[in-house]
Protein backbone atom coordinates (compact mmCIF):
# COMPACT_ATOMS: atom_id res chain seq x y z
CA UNK A 1 0.00 0.00 0.00
CA UNK A 2 1.48 3.37 -0.95
CA UNK A 3 1.65 6.06 1.74
CA UNK A 4 -0.64 8.24 -0.31
CA UNK A 5 -3.48 5.74 -0.34
CA UNK A 6 -2.99 5.03 3.37
CA UNK A 7 -3.32 8.70 4.11
CA UNK A 8 -6.38 8.99 1.96
CA UNK A 9 -7.98 6.07 3.68
CA UNK A 10 -7.19 7.49 7.11
CA UNK A 11 -9.10 10.59 6.14
CA UNK A 12 -12.31 8.66 5.72
CA UNK A 13 -12.21 5.35 7.54
CA UNK A 14 -9.55 5.24 10.26
CA UNK A 15 -9.22 7.95 12.90
CA UNK A 16 -6.44 10.38 11.93
CA UNK A 17 -3.67 9.59 14.39
CA UNK A 18 -2.25 13.13 14.54
CA UNK A 19 -5.60 14.46 15.66
CA UNK A 20 -5.83 11.79 18.32
CA UNK A 21 -2.37 12.65 19.66
CA UNK A 22 -3.01 16.40 19.71
CA UNK A 23 -6.48 15.93 21.13
CA UNK A 24 -5.16 13.76 23.93
CA UNK A 25 -2.45 16.34 24.61
CA UNK A 26 -5.22 18.91 25.01
CA UNK A 27 -7.20 16.57 27.22
CA UNK A 28 -4.15 15.93 29.40
CA UNK A 29 -4.05 19.60 30.30
CA UNK A 30 -7.41 19.15 32.03
CA UNK A 31 -7.03 15.63 33.35
CA UNK A 32 -3.56 15.93 34.89
CA UNK A 33 -4.39 18.75 37.35
CA UNK A 34 -7.54 16.87 38.31
CA UNK A 35 -5.43 13.81 39.05
CA UNK A 36 -3.05 15.98 41.03
CA UNK A 37 -5.96 17.20 43.12
CA UNK A 38 -7.35 13.70 43.64
CA UNK A 39 -3.89 12.52 44.71
CA UNK A 40 -3.92 15.04 47.56
CA UNK A 41 -7.42 14.28 48.88
CA UNK A 42 -7.33 13.21 52.54
CA UNK A 43 -10.02 10.56 51.99
CA UNK A 44 -10.35 9.34 55.58
CA UNK A 45 -10.74 12.85 57.02
CA UNK A 46 -13.11 13.91 54.26
CA UNK A 47 -16.44 13.60 56.14
CA UNK A 48 -15.08 15.59 59.05
CA UNK A 49 -13.50 18.27 56.85
CA UNK A 50 -16.61 18.71 54.70
CA UNK A 51 -19.00 19.07 57.65
CA UNK A 52 -17.01 21.80 59.39
CA UNK A 53 -18.68 25.20 59.92
CA UNK A 54 -16.47 26.90 57.38
CA UNK A 55 -17.43 24.48 54.62
CA UNK A 56 -21.18 24.29 55.29
CA UNK A 57 -21.41 28.09 55.59
CA UNK A 58 -19.49 28.53 52.35
CA UNK A 59 -21.56 25.90 50.54
CA UNK A 60 -24.79 27.56 51.63
CA UNK A 61 -23.56 30.97 50.46
CA UNK A 62 -22.29 29.55 47.17
CA UNK A 63 -25.67 27.97 46.43
CA UNK A 64 -27.58 31.13 47.38
CA UNK A 65 -25.29 33.34 45.28
CA UNK A 66 -25.12 31.09 42.21
CA UNK A 67 -28.85 30.37 42.08
CA UNK A 68 -29.71 34.05 42.64
CA UNK A 69 -27.27 35.11 39.95
CA UNK A 70 -28.84 32.63 37.53
CA UNK A 71 -32.37 33.80 38.35
CA UNK A 72 -31.44 37.47 37.91
CA UNK A 73 -29.71 36.64 34.62
CA UNK A 74 -32.88 34.93 33.42
CA UNK A 75 -35.06 37.92 34.29
CA UNK A 76 -32.86 40.66 32.82
CA UNK A 77 -30.40 38.77 30.62
CA UNK A 78 -32.92 37.15 28.26
CA UNK A 79 -34.63 40.47 27.44
CA UNK A 80 -31.17 41.96 26.88
CA UNK A 81 -30.31 39.10 24.51
CA UNK A 82 -33.59 39.66 22.67
CA UNK A 83 -32.85 43.38 22.25
CA UNK A 84 -29.37 42.63 20.94
CA UNK A 85 -30.62 39.99 18.51
CA UNK A 86 -33.80 41.58 17.21
CA UNK A 87 -33.58 45.35 17.50
CA UNK A 88 -31.25 47.28 15.28
CA UNK A 89 -29.99 50.36 17.00
CA UNK A 90 -27.01 52.64 16.75
CA UNK A 91 -24.07 51.37 18.83
CA UNK A 92 -25.32 47.81 19.08
CA UNK A 93 -21.83 46.38 18.58
CA UNK A 94 -20.57 48.58 21.38
CA UNK A 95 -23.36 47.39 23.68
CA UNK A 96 -22.63 43.77 22.80
CA UNK A 97 -18.95 44.37 23.51
CA UNK A 98 -19.72 45.85 26.90
CA UNK A 99 -22.01 42.93 27.77
CA UNK A 100 -19.32 40.43 26.75
CA UNK A 101 -16.52 42.27 28.56
CA UNK A 102 -16.84 40.36 31.87
CA UNK A 103 -16.02 37.16 29.94
CA UNK A 104 -12.56 38.40 29.03
CA UNK A 105 -11.70 40.86 31.78
CA UNK A 106 -9.81 39.59 34.81
CA UNK A 107 -12.57 39.23 37.44
CA UNK A 108 -10.49 41.32 39.85
CA UNK A 109 -10.82 44.25 37.45
CA UNK A 110 -14.58 43.72 37.39
CA UNK A 111 -14.63 43.59 41.19
CA UNK A 112 -12.66 46.82 41.47
CA UNK A 113 -14.97 48.51 38.94
CA UNK A 114 -17.99 47.37 40.95
CA UNK A 115 -16.38 48.73 44.11
CA UNK A 116 -15.80 52.14 42.53
CA UNK A 117 -19.36 52.21 41.18
CA UNK A 118 -21.45 50.52 43.86
CA UNK A 119 -19.27 50.82 46.96
CA UNK A 120 -19.98 52.99 49.95
CA UNK A 121 -18.09 55.87 48.31
CA UNK A 122 -19.03 54.76 44.79
CA UNK A 123 -20.56 56.69 41.93
CA UNK A 124 -23.97 55.03 42.35
CA UNK A 125 -23.41 53.30 45.67
CA UNK A 126 -23.11 56.48 47.73
CA UNK A 127 -26.51 58.00 46.74
CA UNK A 128 -28.19 54.58 47.04
CA UNK A 129 -26.68 54.11 50.48
CA UNK A 130 -27.86 57.55 51.60
CA UNK A 131 -31.40 56.90 50.35
CA UNK A 132 -31.89 53.32 51.46
CA UNK A 133 -29.08 52.48 53.85
CA UNK A 134 -28.24 49.52 51.61
CA UNK A 135 -24.54 48.70 51.60
CA UNK A 136 -23.40 46.18 48.98
CA UNK A 137 -19.73 45.55 49.81
CA UNK A 138 -19.19 43.09 52.68
CA UNK A 139 -22.77 41.80 52.32
CA UNK A 140 -24.34 38.74 50.71
CA UNK A 141 -26.08 41.10 48.26
CA UNK A 142 -22.64 42.21 47.14
CA UNK A 143 -21.68 38.58 46.46
CA UNK A 144 -24.82 38.16 44.34
CA UNK A 145 -24.09 41.33 42.36
CA UNK A 146 -20.47 40.31 41.73
CA UNK A 147 -21.35 36.77 40.61
CA UNK A 148 -24.18 38.04 38.37
CA UNK A 149 -21.81 40.54 36.77
CA UNK A 150 -19.35 37.82 35.88
CA UNK A 151 -21.81 35.04 34.97
CA UNK A 152 -24.67 36.71 33.08
CA UNK A 153 -22.76 37.23 29.80
CA UNK A 154 -22.81 33.44 29.30
CA UNK A 155 -26.62 33.51 29.18
CA UNK A 156 -26.83 36.63 27.03
CA UNK A 157 -24.47 35.43 24.31
CA UNK A 158 -25.99 31.94 24.21
CA UNK A 159 -29.56 33.16 23.95
CA UNK A 160 -28.66 35.94 21.54
CA UNK A 161 -26.98 33.42 19.24
CA UNK A 162 -30.04 31.17 19.35
CA UNK A 163 -32.38 34.06 18.55
CA UNK A 164 -30.23 35.10 15.61
CA UNK A 165 -30.05 31.59 14.15
CA UNK A 166 -33.76 31.04 14.51
CA UNK A 167 -35.85 30.95 11.38
CA UNK A 168 -37.96 34.08 11.63
CA UNK A 169 -40.64 32.59 9.35
CA UNK A 170 -42.09 30.59 12.25
CA UNK A 171 -42.75 33.74 14.24
CA UNK A 172 -44.08 35.39 11.09
CA UNK A 173 -46.46 32.49 10.43
CA UNK A 174 -47.79 32.57 13.97
CA UNK A 175 -48.39 36.30 13.71
CA UNK A 176 -50.15 35.85 10.36
CA UNK A 177 -52.43 33.32 12.02
CA UNK A 178 -53.45 35.99 14.49
CA UNK A 179 -51.21 35.27 17.48
CA UNK A 180 -50.46 38.30 19.61
CA UNK A 181 -46.84 39.31 20.12
CA UNK A 182 -46.68 37.88 23.66
CA UNK A 183 -48.27 34.61 22.50
CA UNK A 184 -45.71 34.31 19.71
CA UNK A 185 -42.95 34.85 22.24
CA UNK A 186 -44.41 32.27 24.64
CA UNK A 187 -45.60 29.60 22.20
CA UNK A 188 -43.08 29.87 19.34
CA UNK A 189 -39.90 31.77 20.23
CA UNK A 190 -39.25 30.40 23.71
CA UNK A 191 -39.80 26.72 22.82
CA UNK A 192 -37.51 27.08 19.81
CA UNK A 193 -34.64 28.55 21.82
CA UNK A 194 -35.29 26.37 24.89
CA UNK A 195 -32.19 24.13 24.47
CA UNK A 196 -29.93 27.19 24.23
CA UNK A 197 -31.69 28.80 27.14
CA UNK A 198 -31.11 25.74 29.32
CA UNK A 199 -27.49 25.43 28.21
CA UNK A 200 -26.95 29.14 28.88
CA UNK A 201 -28.54 28.92 32.31
CA UNK A 202 -26.39 25.94 33.30
CA UNK A 203 -23.19 27.65 32.14
CA UNK A 204 -24.21 30.82 33.94
CA UNK A 205 -24.83 28.88 37.13
CA UNK A 206 -21.52 27.02 36.84
CA UNK A 207 -19.56 30.23 36.29
CA UNK A 208 -21.34 31.86 39.24
CA UNK A 209 -20.63 28.83 41.43
CA UNK A 210 -16.90 29.12 40.75
CA UNK A 211 -16.64 32.92 40.93
CA UNK A 212 -13.72 34.21 42.99
CA UNK A 213 -11.95 37.38 41.86
CA UNK A 214 -14.83 39.82 41.53
CA UNK A 215 -16.42 38.52 44.72
CA UNK A 216 -13.37 38.91 46.93
CA UNK A 217 -12.55 42.32 45.47
CA UNK A 218 -16.06 43.74 45.70
CA UNK A 219 -17.70 41.88 48.58
CA UNK A 220 -14.74 40.90 50.73
CA UNK A 221 -14.32 37.64 52.58
CA UNK A 222 -16.15 36.81 55.82
CA UNK A 223 -17.38 33.42 56.89
CA UNK A 224 -21.18 33.16 56.84
CA UNK A 225 -21.66 36.47 55.04
CA UNK A 226 -19.48 36.71 51.95
CA UNK A 227 -17.17 33.69 52.03
CA UNK A 228 -18.25 31.39 49.18
CA UNK A 229 -16.54 28.06 48.47
CA UNK A 230 -13.86 29.48 46.13
CA UNK A 231 -12.92 32.09 48.76
CA UNK A 232 -12.81 29.42 51.45
CA UNK A 233 -10.44 27.36 49.28
CA UNK A 234 -8.15 30.32 48.71
CA UNK A 235 -7.92 31.22 52.38
CA UNK A 236 -7.49 27.59 53.45
CA UNK A 237 -4.60 27.13 50.99
CA UNK A 238 -2.51 29.45 53.16
CA UNK A 239 -2.80 27.36 56.29
CA UNK A 240 -5.03 24.27 56.07
CA UNK A 241 -4.10 22.43 52.89
CA UNK A 242 -6.39 19.45 53.64
CA UNK A 243 -9.49 21.64 54.01
CA UNK A 244 -8.62 23.44 50.80
CA UNK A 245 -8.31 20.17 48.90
CA UNK A 246 -11.55 18.82 50.39
CA UNK A 247 -13.49 21.93 49.33
CA UNK A 248 -11.91 21.79 45.89
CA UNK A 249 -13.06 18.20 45.52
CA UNK A 250 -16.57 19.22 46.59
CA UNK A 251 -16.62 21.94 43.92
CA UNK A 252 -15.31 19.61 41.24
CA UNK A 253 -17.94 16.99 42.01
CA UNK A 254 -20.88 19.41 42.17
CA UNK A 255 -19.83 21.22 38.98
CA UNK A 256 -19.13 17.99 37.10
CA UNK A 257 -22.51 16.51 38.01
CA UNK A 258 -24.26 19.59 36.67
CA UNK A 259 -22.17 19.83 33.51
CA UNK A 260 -22.57 16.12 32.72
CA UNK A 261 -26.32 16.43 33.25
CA UNK A 262 -26.22 19.02 30.47
CA UNK A 263 -27.05 16.54 27.73
CA UNK A 264 -25.54 16.49 24.26
CA UNK A 265 -28.67 18.04 22.83
CA UNK A 266 -28.08 21.15 24.89
CA UNK A 267 -24.37 21.31 24.18
CA UNK A 268 -25.27 21.48 20.50
CA UNK A 269 -27.45 24.46 21.29
CA UNK A 270 -24.55 26.49 22.63
CA UNK B 1 -1.11 18.14 7.64
CA UNK B 2 1.88 20.36 6.85
CA UNK B 3 0.01 23.34 8.16
CA UNK B 4 -0.79 21.57 11.41
CA UNK B 5 2.85 20.58 11.78
CA UNK B 6 4.07 24.09 11.13
CA UNK B 7 1.66 25.48 13.67
CA UNK B 8 2.81 22.89 16.15
CA UNK B 9 6.46 23.78 15.57
CA UNK B 10 5.69 27.47 15.84
CA UNK B 11 3.78 26.86 19.05
CA UNK B 12 6.56 24.74 20.52
CA UNK B 13 9.22 27.28 19.71
CA UNK B 14 7.11 29.95 21.35
CA UNK B 15 6.87 27.85 24.48
CA UNK B 16 10.60 27.18 24.40
CA UNK B 17 11.35 30.85 23.89
CA UNK B 18 9.12 31.73 26.80
CA UNK B 19 10.78 29.13 29.03
CA UNK B 20 14.29 30.04 27.94
CA UNK B 21 13.90 33.79 28.30
CA UNK B 22 14.32 34.52 31.98
CA UNK B 23 17.02 31.91 32.43
CA UNK B 24 19.10 33.36 29.61
CA UNK B 25 18.72 36.80 31.08
CA UNK B 26 19.72 35.68 34.55
CA UNK B 27 22.83 33.98 33.20
CA UNK B 28 23.77 37.14 31.42
CA UNK B 29 23.12 39.23 34.48
CA UNK B 30 25.37 37.03 36.59
CA UNK B 31 28.08 36.32 34.05
CA UNK B 32 28.43 39.79 32.59
CA UNK B 33 31.22 41.29 34.64
CA UNK B 34 32.20 44.82 33.80
CA UNK B 35 35.57 46.49 33.48
CA UNK B 36 37.80 45.96 36.45
CA UNK B 37 38.94 48.71 38.75
CA UNK B 38 42.27 48.27 40.46
CA UNK B 39 41.65 47.33 44.09
CA UNK B 40 37.90 48.06 43.92
CA UNK B 41 34.86 45.80 43.75
CA UNK B 42 33.52 44.89 40.37
CA UNK B 43 30.83 43.01 38.49
CA UNK B 44 27.21 42.48 39.16
CA UNK B 45 25.56 41.59 42.44
CA UNK B 46 22.11 40.00 42.26
CA UNK B 47 19.97 40.88 45.27
CA UNK B 48 16.80 38.84 45.84
CA UNK B 49 14.70 41.09 48.04
CA UNK B 50 11.18 40.95 49.47
CA UNK B 51 8.59 42.94 47.52
CA UNK B 52 7.98 45.25 50.49
CA UNK B 53 11.57 46.49 50.07
CA UNK B 54 10.97 47.61 46.45
CA UNK B 55 11.10 51.37 47.00
CA UNK B 56 13.65 51.38 49.80
CA UNK B 57 16.13 49.07 48.02
CA UNK B 58 15.87 51.02 44.76
CA UNK B 59 17.21 53.99 46.72
CA UNK B 60 19.82 51.85 48.51
CA UNK B 61 20.95 50.49 45.13
CA UNK B 62 21.39 53.98 43.69
CA UNK B 63 23.49 55.18 46.62
CA UNK B 64 25.55 51.98 46.79
CA UNK B 65 26.40 52.27 43.10
CA UNK B 66 27.54 55.85 43.56
CA UNK B 67 29.94 54.68 46.27
CA UNK B 68 31.02 51.58 44.29
CA UNK B 69 31.12 52.59 40.64
CA UNK B 70 32.43 49.19 39.50
CA UNK B 71 29.46 47.29 40.86
CA UNK B 72 26.05 46.95 39.25
CA UNK B 73 23.31 45.92 41.67
CA UNK B 74 20.47 43.93 40.09
CA UNK B 75 17.31 43.70 42.20
CA UNK B 76 15.13 40.60 41.97
CA UNK B 77 11.95 41.53 43.81
CA UNK B 78 9.18 39.08 44.76
CA UNK B 79 7.34 37.70 47.75
CA UNK B 80 9.77 36.28 50.32
CA UNK B 81 8.41 32.75 49.96
CA UNK B 82 8.76 32.87 46.17
CA UNK B 83 12.38 34.06 46.53
CA UNK B 84 13.01 31.28 49.03
CA UNK B 85 11.75 28.73 46.49
CA UNK B 86 13.92 30.23 43.73
CA UNK B 87 17.02 29.97 45.91
CA UNK B 88 16.18 26.42 47.01
CA UNK B 89 15.68 25.48 43.34
CA UNK B 90 19.19 26.72 42.57
CA UNK B 91 18.58 30.10 40.93
CA UNK B 92 21.82 32.09 41.17
CA UNK B 93 21.75 35.07 43.55
CA UNK B 94 24.27 36.83 45.76
CA UNK B 95 22.11 38.30 48.51
CA UNK B 96 18.78 37.31 50.05
CA UNK B 97 16.74 39.89 51.98
CA UNK B 98 13.57 38.39 53.44
CA UNK B 99 10.52 40.05 55.00
CA UNK B 100 10.34 37.46 57.76
CA UNK B 101 12.68 35.13 59.59
CA UNK B 102 10.98 31.84 58.69
CA UNK B 103 11.84 32.03 54.99
CA UNK B 104 15.46 32.94 55.80
CA UNK B 105 15.61 30.06 58.30
CA UNK B 106 14.46 27.59 55.65
CA UNK B 107 17.13 28.83 53.24
CA UNK B 108 19.75 28.57 56.00
CA UNK B 109 18.65 25.05 56.94
CA UNK B 110 19.17 23.99 53.33
CA UNK B 111 22.78 25.16 53.62
CA UNK B 112 22.30 27.98 51.12
CA UNK B 113 23.44 30.80 53.42
CA UNK B 114 27.12 31.74 53.75
CA UNK B 115 27.81 32.55 57.40
CA UNK B 116 24.94 33.98 59.42
CA UNK B 117 21.99 36.14 58.46
CA UNK B 118 21.61 39.54 60.14
CA UNK B 119 18.49 41.53 60.92
CA UNK B 120 18.84 44.80 59.02
CA UNK B 121 15.39 46.32 59.51
CA UNK B 122 12.13 45.94 61.34
CA UNK B 123 8.63 46.75 60.26
CA UNK B 124 5.86 47.63 62.69
CA UNK B 125 2.13 47.35 62.31
CA UNK B 126 0.04 50.44 61.83
CA UNK B 127 -3.69 51.08 61.53
CA UNK B 128 -4.52 52.23 58.00
CA UNK B 129 -7.53 54.52 57.62
CA UNK B 130 -8.92 56.38 54.60
CA UNK B 131 -7.44 59.82 54.04
CA UNK B 132 -8.80 62.22 56.65
CA UNK B 133 -9.84 59.37 58.96
CA UNK B 134 -13.62 59.82 58.46
CA UNK B 135 -14.54 57.33 61.19
CA UNK B 136 -12.13 59.01 63.65
CA UNK B 137 -10.28 55.83 64.53
CA UNK B 138 -7.95 56.38 67.48
CA UNK B 139 -6.60 52.94 68.28
CA UNK B 140 -7.03 49.18 68.27
CA UNK B 141 -10.07 49.46 70.62
CA UNK B 142 -12.08 50.79 67.66
CA UNK B 143 -11.69 47.39 65.98
CA UNK B 144 -14.23 46.01 68.45
CA UNK B 145 -16.95 48.47 67.34
CA UNK B 146 -19.59 46.58 65.40
CA UNK B 147 -20.93 49.64 63.53
CA UNK B 148 -17.60 50.24 61.78
CA UNK B 149 -16.37 48.40 58.70
CA UNK B 150 -13.17 46.65 59.71
CA UNK B 151 -10.77 44.59 57.59
CA UNK B 152 -7.74 42.45 58.37
CA UNK B 153 -5.50 40.20 56.29
CA UNK B 154 -6.72 36.59 56.45
CA UNK B 155 -5.29 34.15 58.95
CA UNK B 156 -2.21 32.41 57.58
CA UNK B 157 -1.10 35.53 55.70
CA UNK B 158 1.77 37.13 57.73
CA UNK B 159 0.04 40.52 58.08
CA UNK B 160 -3.13 38.76 59.25
CA UNK B 161 -1.36 36.71 61.89
CA UNK B 162 0.61 39.73 63.15
CA UNK B 163 -2.58 41.82 63.31
CA UNK B 164 -4.41 39.19 65.38
CA UNK B 165 -1.41 39.01 67.70
CA UNK B 166 -1.50 42.79 68.24
CA UNK B 167 -5.28 42.77 68.83
CA UNK B 168 -4.87 39.96 71.35
CA UNK B 169 -2.11 41.96 73.06
CA UNK B 170 -4.51 44.88 73.33
CA UNK B 171 -7.31 42.62 74.57
CA UNK B 172 -9.59 43.53 71.68
CA UNK B 173 -11.99 41.09 69.98
CA UNK B 174 -12.32 42.54 66.48
CA UNK B 175 -15.71 42.84 64.72
CA UNK B 176 -14.23 41.86 61.36
CA UNK B 177 -16.14 42.54 58.14
CA UNK B 178 -13.62 41.05 55.75
CA UNK B 179 -10.47 38.87 55.81
CA UNK B 180 -8.49 40.00 52.78
CA UNK B 181 -6.22 37.57 50.91
CA UNK B 182 -3.20 39.91 51.04
CA UNK B 183 -2.10 43.29 52.31
CA UNK B 184 -2.52 44.95 48.90
CA UNK B 185 -6.19 43.94 48.69
CA UNK B 186 -6.77 45.30 52.19
CA UNK B 187 -5.06 48.60 51.36
CA UNK B 188 -7.18 48.99 48.21
CA UNK B 189 -10.42 48.74 50.19
CA UNK B 190 -9.25 51.15 52.87
CA UNK B 191 -7.95 53.58 50.26
CA UNK B 192 -11.32 53.48 48.44
CA UNK B 193 -13.03 54.39 51.72
CA UNK B 194 -14.97 51.12 51.74
CA UNK B 195 -13.40 50.09 55.03
CA UNK B 196 -13.08 52.39 58.02
CA UNK B 197 -9.86 50.76 59.15
CA UNK B 198 -7.44 47.90 58.56
CA UNK B 199 -4.15 46.75 60.06
CA UNK B 200 -1.11 46.82 57.76
CA UNK B 201 2.61 47.62 58.01
CA UNK B 202 3.95 51.11 58.65
CA UNK B 203 5.81 50.94 55.32
CA UNK B 204 2.58 50.16 53.42
CA UNK B 205 0.93 53.29 54.71
CA UNK B 206 4.06 55.32 53.92
CA UNK B 207 4.19 53.96 50.35
CA UNK B 208 0.70 55.13 49.37
CA UNK B 209 1.85 58.73 49.45
CA UNK B 210 -1.02 60.32 51.36
CA UNK B 211 -3.93 58.30 49.95
CA UNK B 212 -4.07 56.63 53.36
CA UNK B 213 -3.56 57.92 56.87
CA UNK B 214 -1.86 55.90 59.57
CA UNK B 215 -2.84 55.62 63.22
CA UNK B 216 0.02 54.38 65.39
CA UNK B 217 -0.27 51.28 67.53
CA UNK B 218 1.40 51.66 70.95
CA UNK B 219 4.76 49.85 71.25
CA UNK B 220 3.63 47.68 74.16
CA UNK B 221 1.02 45.89 72.02
CA UNK B 222 2.58 46.26 68.56
CA UNK B 223 4.19 43.31 66.80
CA UNK B 224 7.63 43.54 65.20
CA UNK B 225 8.43 41.89 61.87
CA UNK B 226 12.18 41.21 61.47
CA UNK B 227 13.87 41.54 58.06
CA UNK B 228 17.00 39.36 57.82
CA UNK B 229 19.66 39.62 55.09
CA UNK B 230 22.48 37.21 54.15
CA UNK B 231 25.11 36.38 51.53
CA UNK B 232 24.16 33.15 49.77
CA UNK B 233 26.46 30.12 49.80
CA UNK B 234 26.65 29.94 45.99
CA UNK B 235 26.97 33.68 45.44
CA UNK B 236 28.80 34.32 42.15
CA UNK B 237 30.14 37.61 43.55
CA UNK B 238 30.54 37.15 47.33
CA UNK B 239 32.80 40.16 47.91
CA UNK B 240 30.39 42.61 46.34
CA UNK B 241 27.54 40.85 48.14
CA UNK B 242 29.23 41.38 51.51
CA UNK B 243 29.89 45.01 50.62
CA UNK B 244 26.23 45.51 49.73
CA UNK B 245 25.10 44.10 53.09
CA UNK B 246 27.64 46.28 54.90
CA UNK B 247 26.16 49.26 53.10
CA UNK B 248 22.58 48.29 54.07
CA UNK B 249 23.71 48.05 57.72
CA UNK B 250 25.70 51.31 57.55
CA UNK B 251 24.33 54.63 58.77
CA UNK B 252 23.73 55.71 55.19
CA UNK B 253 21.76 52.53 54.37
CA UNK B 254 19.78 52.67 57.59
CA UNK B 255 18.87 56.30 56.91
CA UNK B 256 17.35 55.27 53.56
CA UNK B 257 15.34 52.48 55.19
CA UNK B 258 14.11 54.87 57.89
CA UNK B 259 12.97 57.25 55.18
CA UNK B 260 10.64 54.52 53.91
CA UNK B 261 9.20 53.73 57.33
CA UNK B 262 11.44 50.87 58.44
CA UNK B 263 12.80 50.76 61.97
CA UNK B 264 16.44 50.07 62.83
CA UNK B 265 16.84 46.68 64.57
Amino acid sequence: MSPRSARRRSGVGRLPSLLIVLGCLGLALFVVPLAGLLGRVPWSDLPELLTSDVVTDALRLSLIASVSATAISLVVGVPLAWLLARVEFWGRSLVRGIVTLPLVLPPVVGGAALLFALGRRGLVGEPIGELTGLLLPFSTWGVIVATTFVAMPFLVITVEGALRNMDLRFEGAAATLGAKRWTVMRRVTMPMIAPSLVAGLVLTWARAFGEFGATVTFAGNLQGRTQTLPLAVFVALESERDTAVAISLLMVVVSLVVLIALKDRWWKAL
Amino acid sequence: MTKVRLTLIAGLSLVLAACGGPEAETTMAVGGSTSSLPGGLEGEVLVSAAASLTDAFAQVEAQFEVANSGVDVVLNLAGSSALRDQILEGAPADVFASANTSNMDQVAEAGEVAGESQTFAQNLLQIAVPSGNPATITGLEDFGRDELLIGLCAEGVPCGDFAREALANAGVTPAIDTNEPDVRALLTKVEAGELDAGITYVTDVASTGGALDGVDIPDDVNVVADYPIAVLANAPNPDAAAAFIDFVLSDEGQAVLAEFGFVAP
